[in-house]
């Protein structure tokens, strides 16, 4: 168990390997109560939330949601967030637990006179996540919604088990999943129910280090690592998320209109590591044996066999490391996958005093089979 | 967790077996579960000398990376053929086929290296962590 953000949470309830594999190949089951929930209520909910957030909330239809951001004035990213439309005039927010506090206070200030109410139902809300290819078969016959119509980034009101639940077609490990938000007394019986439901199809529970390696492979950033208040969104490659032609004014937009258009301070990339020591978070990334970034994720993968890392390098070292990899995958690598002085002429991340080794390749690392 | 009467111990969480004057190494039940599933361990190399608290590999997990010491003074002898490719190993079965490398001790005069922790100093120490 470990403390995430207050919350005691499992790092793993057995093998994080086996969690993340069966999260992969069948399903796995999350604890994501953490998270925090904002409803935002009210005839000018869409409107206020079109000036809180960097998307266009009021665009969306009833029952649709989107991943979306909330940034500060100067264009720093505050969290990365999900919202849903449940009604015309009532949305609800999913923020990250270390987040919560600060996204509340900024929705609740960015809400007044905007004839919106903001209320903080966290604690109303247990949150549990099954995702996998065979969530959809596990959960249908548990619940009255018809699973075939729930479209991803949908949500619908609906009974799992004969419990009233928000049944969302949404997650963050890269496969088709679905998410459950559920009564706080209702979380148990659910978990016990989809347990057993699933047990034949190989759905075990996963903990938050499986969670942490199937959001990298899929590459899905992660507040504090590739997202934090220094950067704006277009600093992690997300710019589609900051609608610049929506009507009104919205907190960031000035900051955020000179930043779009201004070349990029650094880029987001992937690496793969050619040898099996694993680039961490914060280790330095070299470009011809010199400093050019740091890694902001980085973990054995499991589905991949190697280690794999996301990294900010400076965007000149980008484009040249991707020419590089362009250049080595036409040639073909030697079997043993070495280049003649690769550690001092390529890309690289120093591994505690080691240059390792690394190849840029396009994110995500890992895309599920259509 | 199950910590053998008959092993000595290190408070970096390794393993020693003393036979004659050679001594096996490996890392403790206790740190495979801190660590989780591990995927790759860096071994000294058969032939080199290692010294006791000093640094001589590394044990790479999903979430961490741990420095590996060696417990005692001493020339290695050899390494665990298997553990490259099942370094899994160390998790399914850390006091037997997850050891990692086997040292011939400088001193033979039949006395314990100094310094290492009995059966039950270590789960002691380790009752503490928790």
């Amino acid at each position: 168990m470990t403390d995430f953000a207050g919350w005691l949470m499992p790092l793993r309830y057995a093998s994080e390997t086996s969690e993340h594999n069966a999260v992969r190949t069948a399903a796995g089951l999350f604890d994501l109560s953490h998270m925090g929930e904002f409803f935002v209520s009210g005839a000018g909910a869409a409107t206020a939330l079109d000036y809180a957030l960097t998307g266009e909330p009021s665009a969306l239809r009833p029952g649709r949601a989107r991943y979306t951001m909330i940034c500060a004035e100067d264009g720093g990213i505050l969290d990365d967030l999900i919202v849903y439309r449940l009604a015309e005039d009532e949305f609800l927010v999913v923020a990250n637990a270390a987040n919560a506090t600060v996204v509340g206070a900024a929705l609740s200030e960015r809400a007044v006179g905007r004839d919106a109410v903001v209320s903080d139902r966290t604690d109303d809300y247990a949150l549990i996540a099954i995702q996998g290819p065979r969530s959809a078969g596990i959960l249908a016959p548990l619940t009255t919604a018809n699973l075939a119509e729930v479209k991803y980034y949908a949500s619908y009101p609906a009974q799992v088990a004969g419990r009233q639940v928000l049944l969302a077609r949404t997650g963050y490990t890269g496969e088709d999943g679905f998410e459950l938000f559920a009564r706080p007394s209702d979380a148990e019986f659910l978990w016990a129910q989809l347990s057993v439901a699933g047990a034949d199809d190989g759905l075990i529970p996963a903990g938050l280090a499986a969670r942490d390696t199937l959001r990298l492979e899929a590459g899905m950033p992660l507040y504090g690592n590739e997202l934090s208040a220094d950067l704006t969104p277009f600093d992690a490659g997300l710019g589609r998320v900051v609608k610049l032609d929506k009507s009104g004014d919205f907190v960031g937009r000035a900051a955020l209109t000179e930043r779009a258009n201004r070349a990029p301070e650094r880029q987001l990339i992937g690496l793969i590591c050619k040898s099996r020591r694993v680039p961490r978070h914060g280790y330095d990334v070299l470009w011809e044996g010199e400093p050019c970034g740091s890694v902001t994720s980085g973990a054995p993968s499991p589905t991949l066999g190697v280690p794999i890392a996301m990294a900010y390098v400076r965007p000149q070292v980008a484009a040249a490391a991707a020419e590089l990899a362009a250049r080595d995958h036409a040639a073909g690598e030697r079997s043993d996958g070495s280049r003649d002085g690769a550690a001092s002429t390529g890309l690289a991340v120093d591994v505690r005093g080691r240059a390792e080794p690394a190849t840029l390749v396009e994110l995500p690392f890992y895309r599920r089979p259509a | 967790m199950t910590v053998p009467t008959e092993l000595y111990y290190t408070p970096e969480h390794e393993w020693i077996a003393i036979s004659g004057s050679t001594a096996s190494v490996g890392i403790t039940d206790h740190a495979q579960r801190a660590l989780g599933d591990v995927v790759f361990v860096s071994v000294p190399a058969a032939g080199s000398r290692v010294s006791a608290g000093e640094p001589c590999g590394e044990v790479e997990s999903t979430k961490s990376v741990s420095d590996l010491y060696s417990p005692v003074d001493g020339e290695v002898t050899e390494i665990n053929p298997e553990i490259d490719d099942d370094p899994g190993l160390v998790n399914s079965d850390p006091y037997g086929a997850g050891w990692l490398f086997k040292v011939l001790l400088d001193e033979t005069d039949g006395d314990v290296p100094p310094g290492l922790l009995s059966a039950a100093e270590y789960a002691a120490l380790t009752k503490e962590d928790e």
